[in-house]
């Protein structure tokens, strides 16, 4: 299988995938820390997948996306941004609505 | 190789004339940067298509000589 179709069957088939520095038990960069964060505080349920493992996979996913650096996240097989995007869109809260809408369980804060 | 916040200042702006730039050296290291660029060629765009602009008009840097850009973008007020 090609990189690009490896890539195209894993966000394809995953609801929510990280492509990241390290794994989301161990982050290698700070940037992919932070996505992390973000994703287990909401509780969303993803997958991981480690670009420093493979070189391939590493500039495959920058191909694929047209986006010069790592972190990514997809969700639903849409692109949804890097590090600053993502916790843009979680700080004002859109970030919630996009997982939701697209049917996903996402922790709510207490008292909200 | 490390570049300068007038390198990248004058990339972005030869790819957006109009734009409003202002650019931070976070380490003090020419090589962790943040940026905030607002421009009326944003209108209508998602995040994602606003940023991947930036990255155009910085000619394939980012990732490579330039380790990190923490990117901010918007429309003037």
């Amino acid at each position: 299988m090609s990189i690009d179709a490896f890539i195209d069957s894993e966000v394809k088939s995953n609801d929510v995938v990280l492509f990241m520095k390290g794994t989301p038990q161990f982050p290698m960069c700070g940037f992919s820390g932070q996505v992390v964060q973000i994703l287990d505080y909401l509780g969303v349920p993803y997958k991981g997948l480690n670009v420093l493992e493979n070189d391939e996979l590493r500039q495959g996913i920058k191909d694929y996306s047209n986006w010069p650096t790592i972190p990514q996240l997809y969700v639903k097989g849409e692109f949804v941004g890097g590090c600053d995007i993502v916790r843009e869109m979680f700080q004002s809260g859109e970030l919630q609505v996009l997982l939701t809408e697209s049917g996903l369980p996402v922790n709510t804060p207490a008292g909200a | 190789m490390a570049m300068t916040a007038g390198e990248i200042e004058a990339l972005i702006k030869a790819a957006l004339p109009d734009a409003r730039i202002e650019i931070r050296d976070l380490a003090g290291d020419g090589d962790h940067y943040s940026a905030t660029v607002l421009s009326e060629a944003f209108r209508g765009k998602s995040r994602v298509q606003q940023h991947q602009l930036v990255y155009a008009a910085l000619r394939d840097q980012v990732g490579g000589q330039l380790h990190a850009l923490a990117l901010q973008t918007g429309v003037p007020e």
